[in-house]
């Protein structure tokens, strides 16, 4: 374990060593913003607006009776959606499709000889491969889950005009009313974490995979199933610190 | 020139190169053969610095590559090209881009200059108008011959291949070996080829470096591998009928 842990530290070191060229880096974040970013807009926006709405109807189910105002509903919707639903479980959902797809890119790169084309020719294959995807984890997860905050929200209040289990007017003022700034704190700094995570967990693995196309497999697994594990516990962490 | 000195590298209990020295002069195909396991792939990582010798050092025209950190040894990298095995392009580029990428990280050319400059290469290898393909529309062949394309884009002084005919028909192989053999004469590199095809041996073969066990076992040219009396590289070398029957005629 402690091998390992050394190996990703130094690997990240390399990775954030001072750039051959900045406008060829410059490019490559670029298009992994695209890829991670755009890419990956549809299933956020899928389960963000299905996470909010069953958040809405569960809570409602467990809370509505005439000591309890029906406000409360949408102030809990939008606490947990915004510490917890929208940044975790996006970012759980995430490390599926970024970390997979980053792990076995490098991982074939690996196996088919691609990154000792890149050291032979005098690139720092770990900063041209690891830190452009790194550096767009920290970016665009964030962006991503301000998206999921967004539509889940937008999903409890569609669940409430569907259900009228809540009034949409009560929903809203719940939402709007008693807002405590430091969530969003919390949600922007697990995001920021969560992208580093999901990015530098799963470029690890992909670039110390060796053998074939089943090394291959095994390392984006690897880096899905050990960023997801990261990811649970950095949520822990940053929520016991911040809150 | 390349001068390697007392090479040894060794994997856990495994001594896969056992002290091995040669010189391998500009201008000439300098070859190095023998069977699989014999450990010429890994001496040709330990040259071009893929692996680190456990023992002995590397030398470009006399400057130690093998004490050079990874800054030091970006100036000799830069004089580098090498053709992978299978050919190792890079899938997510075009061919154009496959052999502008050097020349984008480390040349402050213009577009125009870098598309000059690809297509020029392009053409040396009789490759036009394939600027726009991915590698996974191009045949075995071609990729060989994008990767030499590539490998001869920054100009370099030093030319490695790895293995160019593998996965090849008889006719392509010769064609890549008549290729790399012009380059290396044009652009008088020093080139270092790892190979076991025989056609190549014997096609190509200015300088001869073979490894038995890990260590060098002969060293000659392909005039002279016709003529050896060395037992381990005659049934290396006429191991077929083929070039049994074809040495009784030299």
């Amino acid at each position: 374990m402690f091998y390992s842990l050394g190996r990703y530290i130094l690997l990240l070191r390399l990775s954030f060593r001072k750039p051959e060229k900045f406008s060829v880096y410059w490019a490559e974040i670029m298009r992994e913003m695209v890829a991670q970013g755009i890419g990956s807009l549809g299933i956020i926006a899928i389960i963000s607006l299905f996470i909010g709405a069953v958040a809405t109807v569960q809570t409602a189910f467990q809370l509505i009776s005439d000591f309890i105002p029906k406000t409360v509903v949408g102030s809990i919707t939008r606490d947990s959606t915004i510490l917890e639903f929208s940044p975790t479980i996006s970012s759980l959902v995430l490390a599926g499709r970024i970390g997979s797809s980053i792990a076995s890119q490098i991982g074939t790169m690996r196996v088919t000889e691609q990154i000792d084309a890149l050291e032979i020719m005098g690139v720092n294959a770990p900063g041209y491969l690891i830190s452009p995807k790194v550096i767009t984890g920290v970016t665009m997860v964030p962006l991503l889950v301000i998206i999921s905050v967004s539509l889940g929200l937008l999903g409890g209040y569609i669940a409430c005009a569907a259900s009228q289990d809540v009034s949409t007017a009560d929903y809203i003022s719940g939402v709007t009313g008693g807002f405590n700034p430091v969530i969003v704190t919390v949600c922007a700094v697990k995001a920021v974490a969560f992208g580093f995570i999901i990015t530098s967990i799963c470029a690890y693995q992909g670039f110390y995979t060796s053998g074939g196309s089943l090394e291959v497999g095994q390392a984006a697994t690897r880096g899905v199933v050990y960023s997801c594990v990261m990811i649970l516990f950095a949520d822990l962490i940053i929520s016991r610190i911040l809150l | 020139m390349i001068e390697i000195k007392d090479i040894y590298k060794t994997f856990g209990e495994n001594d896969v190169l056992k002290g091995i020295t040669a010189d391998f002069k500009p201008g000439k195909n300098n070859l190095i053969i023998g069977s699989s396991g014999s450990g010429k792939t890994t001496l040709l990582k330990c040259i071009v610095g893929l692996h680190e010798p456990t023992k002995g050092k590397v030398l470009y025209d006399n400057e130690n590559f093998t004490e050079l950190h990874f800054e030091g040894r970006v100036p000799i990298r830069k004089h580098i090209g090498m053709l992978f095995q299978n050919s190792a392009l890079f899938d997510s580029m075009t061919v154009e881009e496959n052999i502008v990428f050097p020349l984008n990280l480390f040349t402050e050319m213009s577009k125009s200059e870098k598309r000059d400059r690809a297509n020029f290469c392009l053409e040396r290898v009789n490759l036009k108008n394939t600027n726009k393909l991915y590698p996974s529309e191009l045949s075995g062949g071609m990729k060989k011959r994008v990767g030499i394309a590539r490998a001869i884009s920054m100009q370099p002084k030093y030319l490695f291949v790895d293995e160019p005919n593998s996965g090849l028909d008889p006719k392509t192989s010769i064609l890549i070996d008549d290729l790399i053999s012009e380059i290396t004469e044009e652009f008088k590199t020093t080139t270092v080829i790892v190979t076991h095809d025989m056609n190549s041996v014997m096609g190509i073969g200015d300088h001869i470096l073979f490894l038995y066990n890990g260590e060098k076992w002969w060293e000659g040219s392909n005039h002279e591998i016709a003529h050896t009396d060395n037992k381990e590289l005659n049934s290396f070398v006429f191991a077929s009928k083929f070039m049994r029957a074809a040495r009784e005629k030299l």
